[in-house]
């Protein structure tokens, strides 16, 4: 490939403005981070097929008809959080009935997962603990991976209501919100999350390895 | 595996890759103590031909076989994993009933004549597509390695792991057929400010991930074949993500929905896992591409040299980041290296095989491969890794060097932190 540092923004600017107009040319290439800064790793040139011969086959479709897939929450902010409200006392009742048998009572760890509550601050330690409390930057996430997931035995079958009180009942056991909390789609995105500040994008690599053939170390 | 039946295997494996572990008495010219006699497979009929079948492998091949983590055991086998016998893979290829299995809630049995693919979000015009549709267009075809980022977490410090199957079997080697990800985006056209695409599954856990755009517009590939046959329902059936080089997660399988956004989610599998430890307490996200390893698989943990002589050190390198340059292999634990052989075709973000010749004195030795990829980074070991990242609990991206361990009697060790 062509040095790819000094062409990358050029690559990522002309894919950005022109869709995929570009592609198919198999000019090959590609920029080592995204716009965004993720490392994308390298690309040699690969065949594509040539533009006059792709078909149009996808058949029309609204939103309206994605609506019961489109599940997903933009968890830094909320986007995409339905309508509805659940309160920690809800969700206490939520959980007793639909998810203490795999994950213990107070989400402390039962017969089939470990712990969900504590673990803020341990990330210093050798003994880091991974809970949504201590891990999730952002709170929304547990309403999206309940949702999407959760009970393991029955996904998707949980209401708006219930996913919103079961995630502010695990936001109260990680001491973030108070006993008489009400989440919704306004209040979930705004409860700060002791991690939200603890990533850093990939800077691989991070090792330089010499090629030692003998004597080495 | 029991003791027994891991000798026994080896025993079975050393008469397939002939003169590796033939050894010193092939020279002798001794002879045999009764005559060599016709075989009965001589004077009888074999099966027939079946009118219609799925061919399966040699009865004799049994204990070649994928198996569930028994290192890190999981109290349910829903959200699991599956390794793969990469001790007994001669090529590149991994067979499809051998490939590992990463599952979030289990396989689904997904009917491809129900089956729909949606495009939606940032584009221009939403799109459906059938299986029917997908197939039609026109195809495409790669080699590339598929490996779980969670390989080798159970063997950074110490030894867990007895087998390379249990140390570097979330690895597996393929061929994909399926339509670029860019044909079918470029049909739905999408908006100028999207610069991230969501992929979601239809299995129970309907796992789903954030990649930029510019990978999936550069090699990603929508698939629904592997090895030449439908996708296998454990690795997606009946249509796929398939990502090029980078971790395992992201390639979503039993594909639903692909969405285009402007920003990342932030879900689950991108924030609480999936995310590697750093010392100073943060996390490094977006962590995708599998770096430069290497491992050799024969001789490797478990096996037993027969005699001193020689044995040819076979095994698997791979880069996320290009093609495999250079791999060299040691048999004193490190102090010395040399070049082995690699095996065409060499492919970019795909297996690529090396072999090194070895005369085993009969001592104790400690063999060790490195690799070296197309941009020049060279395979560390993991007390290089230790000094850039925090290697506390279920830590995730280990390319360290594999150190095997072998005895006087020659028997093979997992020497992980000990060499």
């Amino acid at each position: 490939m062509p040095s790819a540092k000094p062409s990358l923004a050029f690559a990522a600017a002309a894919l950005a403005l022109w869709g995929c107009a570009q592609m198919g040319t198999g000019s090959g290439g590609m920029a080592a981070k995204s716009a965004d800064g993720i490392p994308l790793g390298t690309s040699s040139p690969h065949p594509v097929q040539p533009l006059p011969d792709k078909p149009r086959l996808g058949h029309a479709i609204s939103e309206a008809d994605v609506a019961a897939w489109n599940i997903d929450v933009r968890t830094s902010d909320g986007q995409g959080l339905p309508p509805g409200r659940g309160s920690v006392a809800e969700g206490r009742e939520v959980y007793a009935a639909k998810c203490v048998a795999c994950h213990g009572a107070d989400a402390k760890g039962g017969a089939v997962y470990g712990t969900m509550v504590g673990g803020i601050g341990s990330f210093t330690t050798n003994a880091r603990v991974l809970t949504p409390g201590s891990m999730y930057p952002y709170a929304p996430i547990l309403f999206d991976y309940i949702r999407r997931a959760m009970p393991m035995d029955k996904p998707q079958t949980l209401t708006a209501n219930e996913v919103y009180a079961l995630s502010a009942y695990l936001l109260q056991l990680n001491g973030l919100v108070p006993a008489d909390a009400v989440m919704d789609a306004s209040s979930l995105p705004k409860v700060q999350m002791p991690n939200r500040d603890g990533f850093i994008l990939d800077d691989r690599p991070d090792t330089k390895s010499v090629r030692c053939m003998s004597d080495c170390k | 595996m029991a003791k027994n039946d891991r000798r026994d295997f080896f025993r079975r494996s050393a008469a397939l890759t002939g003169g590796a572990i033939a050894g010193a008495a092939a020279a002798t010219s001794a002879a045999r103590a009764a005559p060599l006699a016709v075989p009965p497979t001589n004077q009888e009929p074999g099966r027939i031909i079946e009118e219609s079948a799925y061919g399966v492998p040699s009865k004799y091949e049994a204990h070649v076989k994928r198996r569930r983590t028994d290192v890190l055991k999981n109290r349910q086998n829903l959200s699991d994993w599956s390794m793969t016998p990469l001790q007994y893979q001669p090529g590149i290829i991994t067979p499809n009933g051998l490939i590992f299995e990463r599952h979030h809630a289990g396989t689904p049995d997904i009917d491809p004549r129900t089956h729909r693919l949606v495009i939606h979000g940032m584009v221009k015009q939403p799109l459906e597509f059938t299986m029917d549709d997908l197939v039609r267009y026109p195809s495409v075809s790669r080699f590339h390695f598929h490996e779980c980022s969670g390989n080798g977490l159970t063997d950074w410090v110490k030894p867990a792991s007895t087998t390379v199957q249990q140390t570097h079997g979330l690895l597996s080697g393929v061929l994909w057929t399926g339509v670029p990800a860019a044909t079918l985006l470029d049909e739905a056209g999408i908006d100028p400010k999207g610069k991230w695409v969501l992929f979601e599954g239809a299995d129970a856990s309907a796992h789903t991930r954030s990649v930029p755009l510019e990978k999936v517009l550069d090699d990603t590939l929508i698939v629904y074949a592997m090895n030449g046959e439908a996708l296998r329902p454990e690795n997606g059936y009946p249509v796929r993500v398939v990502i090029p080089g980078w971790e395992g997660n992201v390639s979503v399988k039993w594909l639903r929905r692909v969405k285009v956004s402007d920003q990342p989610w932030y879900f689950r599998s991108e924030t609480a896992r999936y995310t590697d430890p750093m010392p100073n307490g943060k996390w490094r996200k977006f962590s995708m591409v599998m770096e430069c390893k290497s491992v050799i698989t024969s001789p490797s943990g478990g096996q037993q040299l027969k005699n001193p002589g020689f044995h040819e050190i076979r095994g698997l390198a791979w880069s996320g980041s290009g093609k495999i340059r250079a791999v060299d292999v040691s048999t004193d634990g490190g102090k010395s290296w040399r070049e082995a052989t690699l095996e065409e075709p060499i492919m970019d973000k795909c297996l690529t095989r090396f072999k090194a010749p070895w005369d085993w004195k009969g001592g104790p030795a400690v063999l060790m491969s490195r690799a070296v990829d197309s941009t020049g980074y060279v395979q560390p070991t993991v007390a290089e890794i230790q000094k850039a990242r925090a290697i506390a609990g279920f830590v995730q991206h280990h390319n360290g060097i594999q150190p095997w361990a072998v005895n006087e009697k020659g028997e093979v060790r997992n020497a992980i932190g000990q060499a």
